[in-house]
């Protein structure tokens, strides 16, 4: 009970004084999971919107693939995307690894399918509403898919931060693809983890306390912006 | 309007759901002009008749054929349906989309939605949130939003349904405007007073198939079908 205090009171100190070190780690946290989640997001909309205007054979197999892979674990993905970068392996060539782009390939990994998922449940519902309308304008496919994609924002927005949330929140992958490199691929999440490793309870506590605070600051602001909660909206 | 449209050819034309016959076999010629209602009882498939003319229902047997080739003519259509559609927009965004969708600029397209919100009655609601509209206005707004593209054919799918008698009137009067500055309208409806009121011809519909195709004059005075006949004096058809 003590560590927790000292943890809140030491995330306060940090915060206030703008410690150095904690400013640096959190912006790289913040850096890599916003870079994945924009690169994520680019795959996993159009995704989405496209499974829920196409009927072709493969459509549903894809649908409970994506489903299946929102419980994909984290260290699995890492321990592949470590393969596939390390030196030996068939990227090896692109000396990714240990660097923050290998973090995020290994979030965009991980939140690829959850972000598909919940946005193809909102796009489809959306689809069921819009179908005979858009039909009936004889509107292209391309047309469709940016109709949903538009019309459907706001729900896509609470996928992409369900996204963010998980990506932000992820240690077992980056810790495996980044090292945790001082000044290099350590993020607040790796940080955690060495502090606890070395007894630092307080400060872990105190790293955990910001990347909260961090995560809801980003959602509360991205709400914010896209004013999902004014009235007479959708 | 010089209609590239018509005259529409329906031959045999048949449309099935899980093997039943919905409508069919359909065989009429429609000429481009005036006012077509089609009538009859609740499940004799007018929706479904309707939506096979415009082709968003499957052709199963038979041919529809307009003077023109067919993706030419689903370009010069527009749909209305019972429940109208609102896009998650604005009133003007859901009056711009149609033009949008065509490649028309945006300024273009935004003069073209406060000319059509002011007649059909919307211009001070142009910023509201289309699907918070009441139904008498986002069915006004859905009639709007057909006729900016200037098609030359709208299908109406029961429009005044579940609507009040002012909204039905306005609908009415947009709807006569329409059709005298040479918009071709074919709507169901189950209202005989709306249809001795539009119609300039009409389809009677029973079963899936056309008993009777005739000008709405003859039809009303004189109908030919025992079935016509029961229906204009409120009998229930079985």
């Amino acid at each position: 009970m003590v560590d927790l205090w000292q943890g809140l009171a030491q995330a306060f100190w940090m915060v206030v004084t703008l410690d150095p070190e904690l400013v640096e780690i959190a912006a790289r946290s913040l850096r890599v999971t916003l870079s994945a989640l924009v690169v994520a997001s680019a795959i996993a909309l159009p995704l989405a919107a496209f499974l829920a205007v196409r009927r072709f054979r493969a459509r549903r197999l894809i649908i409970a693939l994506l489903n299946a892979l929102m419980g994909l674990p984290p260290v699995v993905v890492g321990l592949i995307v470590y393969v596939l970068l390390s030196r030996s392996g068939p990227l090896g060539v692109l000396g990714l690894l240990f660097t923050p782009t290998a973090m995020v390939i290994a979030q965009v990994i991980i939140i690829v399918p959850l972000i598909a998922s919940i946005a193809h449940q909102s796009i489809r519902d959306l689809w069921q509403e819009y179908h005979d309308l858009l039909i009936s304008m004889n509107v292209t496919q391309w047309q469709k898919v940016r109709t949903l994609l538009w019309d459907a924002r706001r729900a896509l927005l609470t996928a992409a931060l369900a996204g963010f949330g998980r990506a932000i929140g992820e240690v077992g992958a980056i810790m495996i693809v980044g090292g945790n490199i001082d000044h290099a691929t350590r993020v607040l999440t790796t940080a955690i983890a060495l502090e606890t490793g070395k007894g630092e309870f307080a400060l872990a506590l105190a790293l955990g306390f910001v990347l909260i605070g961090l995560a809801i600051a980003v959602n509360l602001s991205i709400h914010w912006l896209s004013r999902t909660e004014q009235e007479g909206r959708w | 309007m010089v209609t590239q449209l018509f005259p529409l050819i329906v031959t045999g034309a048949e449309t099935r759901r899980r093997g039943k016959t919905l409508v069919g076999p359909v065989d009429l010629q429609l000429e481009g002009q005036g006012i077509t209602v089609v009538i009859g009882p609740n499940g004799a498939g007018k929706t479904t008749l309707l939506r096979m003319l415009h082709g968003a229902a499957r052709l199963h047997a038979g041919s529809i054929r307009w003077a023109c080739p067919t993706e030419e003519a689903r370009h010069v259509q527009a749909f209305v349906f019972q429940r109208p559609v609102m896009l998650r927009r604005t009133v003007e965004e859901n009056l711009i989309y149609p033009l949008r969708i065509r490649g028309v600029a945006k300024a273009d397209a935004r003069a073209q939605a406060r000319d059509w919100a002011e007649r059909v009655g919307l211009d001070q609601m142009l910023d509201r949130p289309a699907p918070a509209l009441s139904g008498g206005e986002q069915q006004k707004l859905a009639l709007a939003r057909a006729l900016i593209a200037k098609p030359e054919l709208i299908f109406l799918d029961e429009p005044c349904a579940s609507l009040d008698g002012r909204a039905t009137r306005e609908i009415e009067e947009i709807l006569h405007t329409a059709a005298a500055s040479g918009t071709r309208l074919i709507l169901s409806t189950h209202d005989m007073g709306q249809a001795r009121r539009l119609a300039s011809d009409v389809l009677f519909l029973f079963k899936g198939r056309v008993h009777e195709a005739a000008p709405a004059e003859s039809f009303f005075d004189t109908p030919q079908t025992p079935q016509a006949r029961g229906f204009l004096r409120g009998d229930i058809l079985e």
